[in-house]
């Protein structure tokens, strides 16, 4: 088991304006937006079903996770394919960063004013040169039931 | 015999695999001569093949195991310490062993002269021996001595394969920097042979080798002796030919197993997009090659499937014991017999069959064969016979468990199931003895007078039979009171890919499970049998009130249901649907087409979800989900309550299906269908005469003809068209042809019948389609015309 402060590079996206990093290590691929078929009476969190190469990936909408507003206009989300306890998942975010390497940065406790349902996800943040990044917990991400 | 030699083989693809790993060890127990690890599994090994070899009556093997056994556990438990002498003792034991089982798998036997197993078993005796002497010297040159006698003898007898190999392990023993008195026997390894003949393995001392004490060893090449023998193949064999069992097959890891079959499913996916596509292309290359792709895709999908597939004898495998036990436990004697051993079926499969199988027979013997006292008073044979039969039929897998024993009886079910509150008085009266048997299948359901602790406690029949339609399977009960019983358990070949119907819902494609389709109805707007009952929808099927779920308001979010549901319904087409004893119809905006679906599995975010059983992916490459039957009707609240089920049944049992004929001029009657096995045309140039009987060449026998008008005491009109109108009625294995004039139509209808007209051969008169008809007894109209059917 990797240690969080193992983790070097961090494979990164905004969601509303927010700068989130996975480790890279538990990023499978970053996709453009892929035909969804949406799952009736799942939890709102679930925004579909993506063929992946012939299996079948969950997409999960972080926005909803977070407790941000719906994506409002034209712009199609993103995915991130991460591994998740065996299971692969997808994470719909707003757009795709870069790879970012933070060897030798601090970490930093999550700021405690910072909404519950971002610190459920964040595990901590890392203060880059010209932004902040958040380390999101992807196993605690996918867990839509929870929001 | 073909039972041994299935487990003969199976022993040696074992032991081969355990031989391989013996080398590893061995070769490591030199680099680490301490190892307690490495010597227990050696040890390990070498008492696995002898217990076996003991088992099977392979002698010669199994004396050498013991020997060398011994030799090992004397190592593990540090009584001794390795040395380079037991070192080659040992793997020229192991490499006698593979000879061995070399000889095992061409014969069958272990008792081949070719080779030789008394020098290498002298030699482990010999150096156990020097260990009770605890004299350093006896221990180096008694193996030598028994090792160099061993070389000559298996020379003698058999190969010359094995006399270099014999020599070479005596130069393996020889390496020894401390042997004293001894030289390489390597330049006369081919000499010596044919002038040893009478030489008997107990001889202690081969004098050349003792003779040349000065000259120094030579060792060509020390590694030679951990070779393993090449087998010594009779002449009249050719080697290249044969292939080995071991070379045979290969373990696979399952996961890698599935994985291509992901990939698999994958393809054929894939090919059906492209298929889609070069239909509307003008490239003729195009379409040949993708042409030569399906058939390649197709292929290939079989062949992975197989490697998934194992026989159902691994579940048999187990029965003979639990039979054993159960017969002890229960005081019952049976004889097992069972059939069918190398039918294949999915593996996934085979594990969930284990449970109800297990159960079935479980009940067989504890409800089905009587004691041996009663079985004698009922004047059948004391021991029973319990019949397992599984056998492969239009693409499923059939297993049966036929037991002699005492059967159902109708009654003793019937008055429990009233006992019980499983149904009412009024609703055992309306079924027939198959329908009241079958009642076991119910829920809460157990006839054991006495609970036992083999089964018996309530919670059977009902489980089995959920636990196999689980996995898309059936259950079917046939019994005969007083002679036995047969289950038969039909299941599909595998899970991995069903047939499924494809059905539109907004934008959206479901995939329905075949196997819980009944049937498909298609209603128009304002359809007279379509009714509200206090706002729910149900449908009038054929006299049966069919709930219906609408699959848009099923799929809409939660809390728009209610409003949905004072919608009014248009023209829609109902997927009648069945799962255990829940039956409803699902409205659908459109039904696409019935196609073989790859199932795959939903993520966790989702199984919460009863409703989808899963996801597959389309032609089109998109995602459809997989409705779960089950679940849907347990959200939709439909329950297959007591009541409701039997309410359902007692209408369907007052009902039943009629074939209305014409006769005489215009007359109807009718005949159960259940009683016609076929109709058929026949011209009247085919009727011949046997004495004063009419008959038919019919599938290759004589199909006697009885005219059912004059049976009926009507006049006989039906010589009035060029062909004649015969129903065919099975009785046993025979059949007999009924003329008719004419058939009319198939009715399923409620039968208030009257005594009039009651004449011989008709039970009475009904009013079927508005009009009388007779309705005929089949049985007194055989009897009647005495054609001996």
């Amino acid at each position: 088991m990797k240690a969080l402060t193992d983790v070097a590079q961090y494979c990164t996206f905004w969601i509303d304006g927010l700068f989130f990093g996975v480790d890279v290590d538990d990023v499978q691929e970053v996709l453009r937006h892929q035909p969804m078929t949406p799952v009736p009476r799942a939890s709102e969190g679930v925004k579909g079903l993506i063929n992946l190469r012939g299996q079948i990936v969950t997409a999960v909408d972080l926005r909803f996770r977070l407790g941000l507003p719906p994506r409002t206009g034209e712009r199609l989300p993103m995915n991130v394919i991460v591994r998740s306890r065996g299971e692969v998942i997808s994470l719909l975010v707003d757009d795709i960063g870069d790879v970012v390497d933070t060897d030798g940065l601090s970490f930093e406790p999550i700021p405690s004013n910072l909404p519950a349902k971002v610190q459920d996800v964040v595990h901590a943040v890392r203060p880059l040169a010209d932004s902040l990044l958040l380390v999101l917990d992807s196993d605690r991400a996918v867990e839509v039931l929870a929001a | 015999m073909d039972d041994d030699a299935e487990i003969i083989a199976e022993f040696l693809v074992e032991s081969h695999e355990n031989l391989d790993q013996l080398d590893r060890d061995l070769v490591e127990l030199e680099q680490h001569p301490g190892s307690r690890e490495l010597l227990s599994s050696i040890f390990r090994t070498i008492h696995t093949i002898k217990g076996t070899s003991g088992f099977l009556a392979l002698g010669r093997l199994e004396r050498l195991t013991h020997v060398g056994e011994t030799l090992l556990s004397q190592l593990r438990d540090g009584q001794r310490t390795m040395t380079e002498p037991l070192t080659g003792a040992l793997l020229r034991m192991v490499d006698t062993v593979r000879a061995l089982l070399d000889v095992i798998e061409r014969t069958g036997r272990d008792d081949d002269p070719s080779v030789d197993v008394d020098p290498v078993i002298a030699a482990i005796e010999a150096l156990l021996a020097g260990h009770v002497a605890e004299a350093p010297v006896a221990a180096v040159t008694q193996p030598v001595n028994g090792a160099v006698s061993g070389a000559v003898n298996g020379t003698v007898n058999g190969s010359a394969n094995g006399a270099v190999n014999g020599v070479a392990q005596a130069v393996a023993l020889l390496e020894r920097p401390d042997a004293p008195d001894v030289t390489g026997p390597t330049d006369t390894d081919v000499s010596v042979p044919a002038s040893r003949e009478e030489r008997t393995p107990a001889e202690p001392v081969v004098p050349p080798v003792a003779e040349e004490p000065a000259e120094p060893v030579h060792l060509p090449e020390p590694v030679q002796p951990v070779e393993p023998i090449e087998p010594a193949h009779p002449a009249d064999e050719d080697p290249v030919e044969r292939r080995t069992i071991v070379d045979a097959s290969v373990r696979v890891d399952v996961d890698l197993l599935d994985q291509l079959v992901d990939l698999v499913g994958e393809l054929v996916l894939t090919r059906n997009q492209l298929l889609q596509r070069t239909a509307l292309a003008e490239d003729v290359e195009l379409t040949r090659a993708s042409q030569r792709l399906d058939l390649v895709a197709s292929e290939l999908q079989e062949s992975v499937m197989k490697t998934r597939m194992q026989p159902i004898g691994q579940v048999w495998a187990k029965m003979p014991r639990m039979v054993r036990d159960l017969s002890h436990q229960l005081g019952r004697e049976v004889d097992l017999v069972m059939e069918g051993h190398e039918t294949e079926l999915d593996r996934s499969l085979l594990e969930a069959l284990k449970g109800p199988l297990t159960h079935l027979v479980r009940n067989s013997m504890d409800h089905g064969i009587e004691r041996p006292d009663d079985r004698a008073a009922a004047g059948k044979p004391r021991s029973g016979r319990l019949h397992l039969r599984a056998f492969h039929e239009s693409g499923q897998v059939v297993v049966e468990i036929t037991d002699d024993g005492k059967g159902i009886d109708a009654d003793t079910i019937a008055s429990v199931a009233i006992a019980r509150g499983v149904v009412s008085r009024e609703q055992i009266a309306r079924m027939d003895s198959r329908e009241i048997v079958n009642l076991i299948f119910r829920p809460g359901f157990s006839t054991a007078s006495e609970v036992t602790n083999v089964s018996g406690r309530g919670v059977g029949m009902d489980v089995v039979r959920t636990n196999i339609e689980r996995i898309g399977g059936s259950v079917d009960l046939q019994t005969e009171a007083g002679r036995g019983t047969t289950v038969r358990v039909r299941i599909p070949l595998t899970l991995a890919i069903i047939p499924a119907l494809v059905v539109g819902e907004g934008m959206e494609r479901y995939a329905i499970p075949q196997a819980n389709l009944v049937e498909l109805v298609r209603l128009e707007v304002g359809d007279p049998n379509l009714e509200r009952l206090d706002g729910a929808p149900v449908l009038r099927l054929r006299g049966r009130l069919l709930p219906l779920v609408s699959l848009g308001e099923a799929l809409a979010p939660e809390g728009q249901n209610a409003a949905a549901r004072r919608g009014d319904l248009g023209a829609l087409t109902v997927v009648v649907l069945q799962a255990d004893d829940v039956r409803f119809g699902l409205c659908v905006s459109e039904v696409h087409d019935t196609q073989e679906i790859v199932v795959k599995p939903i993520g966790r975010q989702l199984k919460s979800l009863a409703m989808y059983a899963g996801a597959t992916i389309m032609g089109d490459g998109r995602v459809a989900l997989i409705l779960d039957v089950t679940g849907l009707a347990r959200e939709q609240g439909i329950d297959p309550t007591v009541a409701d089920t039997a309410e359902l049944r007692s209408t369907e049992d007052d009902r039943r299906a009629l074939l209305v004929l014409e006769l005489a001029g215009g007359r109807r009657a009718a005949l159960p269908l259940a009683a016609v096995a076929r109709l058929e045309e026949f011209g009247r140039d085919r009727v011949e005469r046997s004495g004063s009987a009419e008959v038919v060449q019919y599938r290759g026998g004589l199909l006697p003809l009885v005219r059912l008008a004059p049976a009926i005491g009507l006049p006989d009109t039906s010589d009035g068209q060029d062909t004649m109108s015969v129903v065919v009625h099975e009785i046993g294995d025979r059949a007999v042809g009924i003329v008719i004039d004419r058939v009319l139509d198939v009715v399923e209808t409620a039968v208030s019948s009257s005594p009039v007209g009651n004449r011989p051969g008709v039970t009475g008169t009904a009013v079927v389609q508005d009009r009388v008809t007779d309705l005929v007894d089949l049985d007194s109209v055989v009897a009647w015309a005495g054609v001996s059917a």
